[in-house]
């Protein structure tokens, strides 16, 4: 206490008391740090205990490339789900990662000052619509207009594809905003005043020296449509096929699990916990590509 | 486009055989024609009534203490400026009697014929080679042939050539800080520019950088404008042939730099120069 008084001079115990007051926040720091990492230890080890057994007794590589789910008959093989997943995951890139990066560059290189004031917070909004809203607003609009226009049941891989691409765009969105703008105003600078115009630095400049971040922006978007499920379900017609075109209906390895969780016993909720590390697998291989990608790249730029 | 900046600089050649001595009051063909100019950012004024006449193929130093609107002056010349929303200005810049902030006026082109150096090197994200072909393609120039002719001869211009020829695939970044800005020098020669704006271009190097910056700039004088800002009052002494004293916002004097550093008309020129303040 007579430390915090804002005295000059501090006595030996006040300074062996702020000694340990460091040693105390930082263990207690460590203790916070060491839970969050364990929480993911645990669920990644229920998830393998209670998956792995089924998978192993059915096969991995049927359970990967069968495309027979009956359940009920003991048939487990999760490869429609798989491509479904992944057919979504693809398209939604396609259609956020467009978007969120054009809106990025608008945003950071061609916007006045009040108009990123308005536009950049509606579209970090976006992040905080639920999911199941932007699922039923895909139905009730979306999946008709489909349905009507280019023919097909309307649930499709299109309609996810659309819904999660516009779900993503805030994560996209800001992440590239960030990257862009921790590009240095000089290169600008330096860029405009060899003879370039606005859209050619950015083009030719700014683009490339941020791409590491881009790629990442990318990746945590990816991330969130893989992972996302109630709007998927509501719109995707969860049909147990490999989907032959993006106007077929499809379902996805999340869907699979939110669908069946609340009947299944036995094998069954096993392979459903299967299907969970396949998901989880996905995502890995998906994180470590993207990743190696990403530093790969900002090494050439940093040319070490 | 570039052929008609080679006729510039035939044209030029013959207007440096009869250059004006005086600032703002010589009847020579001014280069670079600044009247009643202001300019300032926002609510801040930083240049005040600045007139000013840059001859061609002769060197201006611009010296004067910090805050004083000598950047400011500089990038006011390649339109720079203009790139800030809240940049605001009067008066008028002509260069070759064409008013640069004429509204139908194509702004690449003038930062082509105006080139600058900056205070810090700033190597664009490329390597060595792409750097200093950015301009040029930009401006056009797509035979693979004329584009490394022009490496070369920018590069060698710049003192470069030796040291980075077996390297030009390489990241600029590589580059030492006073290789980095050789390379800025030999970027903005390959755009074959007719005015070169140097903003303090030796401030972050060592000396033996810097000698060899003012060696390439004391070749490059006879073909080229040359705005220089410094601090660096020996810099300016030794490497110009006018100069002009800038205090706050506005242009003090300027004249032969002989006369400046000799004998200036104002007290407060010969402060500056003799270290009384600043």
């Amino acid at each position: 206490m007579r430390a915090s008084q804002g005295m000059p001079k501090r006595s030996p115990l006040g300074a062996w008391l702020d000694r340990k007051q460091d040693l105390f926040i930082s263990s207690i720091l460590l203790v916070v740090a060491l839970s969050a990492i364990s929480g993911l230890v645990v669920i990644t080890a229920f998830i393998f205990k209670e998956g792995l057994p089924i998978m192993l007794q059915v096969g991995v590589g049927k359970f990967v490339s069968s495309s027979d789910w009956y359940p009920a008959e003991g048939h487990f093989g999760i490869f429609p789900m798989i491509m479904g997943s992944l057919a979504v995951t693809a398209g939604a890139l396609v259609i956020g990662g467009v978007l969120g990066l054009g809106c990025a560059v608008v945003l950071t290189q061609f916007c006045p000052r009040w108009a990123v004031s308005i536009l950049k917070p509606s579209i970090e909004l976006l992040a905080g619509i639920p999911s199941v809203v932007y699922g039923f607003i895909g139905v009730v609009i979306l999946v008709p207009m489909i349905r009507v226009h280019l023919g097909g049941p309307g649930l499709s891989v299109l309609a996810s594809s659309i819904v999660l691409g516009i779900m993503m765009l805030p994560t996209v969105t800001s992440i590239s905003v960030d990257a862009l703008q921790a590009v240095p105003k000089a290169y600008r600078d330096g860029s405009i005043a060899l003879g370039a115009t606005h859209w050619q630095t950015t083009r030719m400049v700014i683009l490339k020296a941020s791409r590491s971040g881009l790629v990442a922006a990318m990746i945590l978007g990816m991330g969130r449509a893989v992972g996302e499920t109630m709007a998927v379900i509501m719109v995707a017609g969860n049909t147990l096929d490999v989907p032959d075109s993006i106007l077929a209906p499809v379902r996805t390895l999340t869907s699979n699990i939110a669908l069946e969780m609340g009947y299944a016993a036995g094998d069954h909720r096993k392979a459903l916990f299967a299907t969970g590390v396949v998901l989880f697998v996905i995502i890995m291989i998906l994180n470590t590509i993207a990743l190696t990608v990403s530093r790969r790249r900002s090494r050439r730029k940093s040319g070490a | 486009m570039m052929s008609a900046n080679n006729e510039m600089h035939k044209v030029d050649h013959i207007r440096c055989s009869h250059v004006g001595e005086h600032c703002a009051t010589s009847p020579g063909p001014a280069k670079i024609v600044v009247r009643d100019f202001h300019a300032g950012f926002g609510e801040t004024q930083v240049l005040r009534n600045v007139s000013l006449d840059i001859y061609p193929c002769q060197r201006l130093a611009i010296i004067g203490p910090a805050g004083g609107g000598k950047t400011t002056f500089l990038r006011s010349l390649n339109r720079l400026n203009s790139l800030e929303h809240d940049f605001r200005h009067s008066g008028s810049i002509l260069l070759d009697g064409q008013d640069i902030f004429a509204s139908n006026v194509d702004v690449a082109r003038i930062r082509r014929r105006v080139g600058m150096l900056y205070a810090v090197p700033i190597p664009l994200p490329l390597s060595i080679y792409e750097n200093l072909t950015y301009g040029p393609r930009l401006a056009g120039i797509r035979d693979r042939h004329r584009l490394d002719e022009l490496v070369e001869t920018s590069l060698k211009s710049a003192i470069l050539w030796d040291e980075v020829k077996d390297r030009l695939r390489e990241p600029a970044h590589n580059l030492s800080g006073g290789q980095q800005q050789r390379m800025c020098l030999a970027r903005v020669l390959a755009l074959e520019p007719e005015v070169l704006l140097l903003d303090e271009p030796c401030s972050g190097l060592d000396p033996i950088s810097t000698a060899k910056i003012e060696d390439a700039l004391d070749e490059l004088k006879s073909r080229y404008t040359v705005v220089l800002v410094t601090n660096n009052t020996k810099q300016a002494a030794r490497a110009s042939e006018r100069t002009a004293f800038f205090l706050m916002g506005e242009m003090i004097e300027c004249g032969p730099t002989a006369v400046i550093f000799t004998n200036p008309r104002h007290g407060r020129t010969s402060d500056y120069i003799t270290g009384h303040f600043g």
